[in-house]
């Protein structure tokens, strides 16, 4: 409608720099409006940290990225390729340079968590054999930070914090260049969520990958994100890195930043600044294993309902 | 694009030189190559390797392993992800070899004959549960939730009328109709009357309108309780002192038993109405003639055998959903296979139930 002739006149940016690229987004649903005239932009390489209140659409935003969503109007590119209105089986060469990590893990509950890992390699890269498959899976679980043995289990048989690692296990299955994580540390206890945010890290750092990271826990935005975008009033308010955010008079990126929790954030993220990060991770994981990790299922899989799917009596 | 993954044999085959990208997406069929490979290089050179992910690192790493050779000319970064794959490198403990396929049928019989047992003691002692509740509230009156009683009767009976009766008179028509194509090759047409009034009043009106509640109201009780259960709203009438079983299942039981033989009588009747008109129309028997002549041929004991049978099966009925709703844990997925089971099991039990009751009634002499 009006957006085409609103971003033309905008700077654009370099493509080769810019994975995702948002102009003038506008969703709305039924009467209330999402967003309004919302740009963003993400650089290659970066860990972009998207913050805002409950209800301020950080979600619809990356479902607009990802087309799952399509906006009222507005531009959405990734990779320079426009994702609005592309059917899902289109625009497979950026569907094959992404992986995304949604909130509950969305595993596929009739494969096993390394059959999970395989599906996007069987899907892009058929001619691959069965036995470099399984490798392939067998080392992406554990770099994730899951057992090994988790590979043949069932999706129900995992706890939250297992499938969320099963999710990101599978979300990088391609080796992807960019990263959408969907509140990744909600829901894990801090020594889970901390080896999460060094996980997130060290693959940045040894594969490049660009994230983008939707997140409520100050300490990840601390820890990992490069830039961090704050999300009111409908549209990106300010994207920048924390201390550029800081010094801005905006009432909620002051109150979200400076509250008491926010504090206690910075103060930890000082004093793990302060330390060798290497040994950090080291007393992590140590401290995960001797808890028996997160392996814990969150319910015993009843008798009945075996996870093949013939639970239950028919008769 | 980049280049390619290869690979060639430097320094006489002793040195393995990898070029062009080693990523998942170039890495073509590198892999059938390395397999098979019959030189055995003293070490792998990465100097003029461009890109390298994971996948890559793997091969190098699992190359690297098998052939116990060092790894030369890596840059920090794939220094850096090799360290990584290593680390991410830990051996399977070994599975149970996969059965037999014979092995795996009779194993898969077995598990289903378990499951079968442990879900019959399962639905009897359910049905005990109900009953030492039942007597509990009727001791006790006030605990009796009218309000909920009053909206079974309504979802399990009212609701259904519509529906059952559009059913049962078609089921009416098509046994009149079916009747007098046989019945009129020995010119005993006049006896349809008396297939349409024995046949509804004391299998067809009942066992129809078990299935139809059993896939209305008895998958619905599965939903709506494992729901429920997922949702921790049982656990939450459980601290409050509600006790689940009075406030939910109850309710549903009673008006399940209850509303079966109303449904079962209504249900003859719509479909006496469908064979009657049938054959006033089409076999030009007089309604007062086909009234009259079902007080002849239809014994009374007809009636009473229908309206035994239906409280029984509604019992069954709502047991059968109930049991299936309360047994529902882990995720929504448990939910659709309780229901489904919930609806196969009460059908089931019906119809067993209802060949019993016909060897019964027919020992008792009416027939």
């Amino acid at each position: 409608m009006k957006a085409p002739a609103r971003t033309a006149p905008r700077k654009q940016p370099d493509a080769s720099d810019t994975v995702i690229c948002v102009r003038g987004l506008n969703n709305r649903f039924g009467e209330q409006l999402v967003h309004e005239n919302l740009d963003l932009d993400v650089h290659r390489g970066e860990i972009l940290g998207v913050v805002g209140g409950s209800g301020t659409g950080k979600s619809v935003l990356m479902r607009s990225i990802i087309g799952l969503q399509t906006p009222e109007s507005g531009q959405v590119e990734v990779f320079g390729e426009s994702m609005i209105g592309r059917e899902d089986n289109d625009a497979r060469d950026v569907r094959a340079r992404w992986g995304v990590l949604f909130q509950g893990g969305a595993l596929f509950s009739t494969l096993t968590v390394a059959e999970n890992v395989q599906v996007p390699i069987r899907e892009y890269f058929p001619h691959i054999e069965q036995t470099l498959m399984d490798e392939i899976a067998a080392y992406k679980v554990v770099m994730t930070g899951l057992p090994p043995d988790a590979g043949p289990k069932f999706p129900s048989e995992l706890s939250g914090g297992m499938k969320k690692r099963a999710g990101l296990a599978r979300s990088l299955a391609l080796d992807p260049e960019l990263l959408f994580l969907d509140e990744p540390t909600a829901g894990l206890d801090p020594i889970g969520a901390a080896a999460f945010d060094d996980l997130i890290k060290s693959l940045k750092e040894t594969l490049g990958l660009t994230v983008f990271l939707i997140t409520h826990d100050l300490d990840t935005l601390h820890a990992i994100c490069d830039r961090v975008a704050v999300l009111a009033d409908k549209h990106v308010v300010a994207v920048g890195t924390i201390p550029e955010l800081l010094a801005l008079d905006h009432p909620w990126i002051q109150e979200y930043f400076n509250g008491p929790r926010g504090r206690a954030a910075q103060e930890a993220a000082d004093r793990e600044a302060g330390s060798d990060p290497i040994e950090n991770m080291k007393r992590r994981q140590a401290a995960l294993e001797s808890a028996g990790g997160d392996t814990a299922p969150e319910k015993v899989p009843d008798e009945g309902g075996g996870p093949e799917g013939h639970g239950g009596v028919t008769r | 694009m980049s280049a390619p993954a290869d690979f060639d044999l430097a320094d006489n085959g002793k040195t393995l030189r990898f070029t062009g990208s080693l990523t998942l997406a170039r890495l073509g069929d590198l892999p059938q190559h390395l397999d098979d490979l019959e030189a055995s290089p003293d070490k792998i050179d990465l100097a003029s390797v461009e890109r390298m992910d994971t996948v890559g690192a793997w091969l190098i790493h699992r190359l690297a392993r098998d052939h116990d050779i060092p790894v030369d000319g890596a840059n920090a970064d794939q220094a850096h992800l090799l360290e990584q794959i290593a680390v991410a490198d830990q051996p399977l403990e070994n599975q149970a070899p996969p059965l037999h396929n014979f092995n795996r049928l009779l194993n898969q019989m077995g598990e289903a004959t378990v499951r079968a047992g442990v879900t019959l003691i399962g639905l009897i002692g359910f049905f005990g549960a109900v009953l030492i509740d039942y007597f509990a509230v009727l001791r006790h009156p006030r605990r009796i939730r009218w309000n909920a009683l009053v909206r079974q009767f309504e979802v399990v009976g009212v609701d259904a009328l519509g529906i059952i009766g559009l059913m049962s008179f078609l089921i009416g028509v098509v046994i009149a109709q079916q009747g007098a194509i046989q019945l009129r090759q020995f010119g005993a047409e006049v006896f349809t009357i008396n297939l349409v009034g024995r046949l509804t009043l004391r299998e067809l009106g009942v066992l129809m309108t078990a299935i139809m509640v059993a896939g209305r109201s008895g998958s619905a009780f599965a939903a709506q309780l494992g729901s429920m259960k997922l949702a921790e709203e049982v656990d939450a009438m459980r601290t409050i002192g509600v006790s689940p079983m009075e406030a939910l299942v109850l309710p549903r039981v009673t008006a399940a038993v209850w509303m079966m033989p109303m449904l079962a009588f209504y249900s003859a009747m719509v479909a006496l109405v469908g064979g009657g008109l049938f054959c006033w129309f089409s076999l030009d028997i007089p309604p007062i003639t086909f009234v009259s002549r079902i007080r002849e041929v239809v014994p009374i004991t007809d009636l009473w055998q229908g309206l035994l049978k239906a409280p029984v099966f509604g019992m069954i009925i709502a047991i059968a959903g109930c049991y299936q709703g309360m047994q529902v844990e882990g995720n929504a997925e448990a939910v659709g296979l309780r229901t489904t089971a919930a609806v196969v099991q009460s059908i089931f039990l019906v119809i067993v139930l209802d060949a019993f009751f016909a060897v019964f009634f027919a020992s008792i002499g009416w027939i």
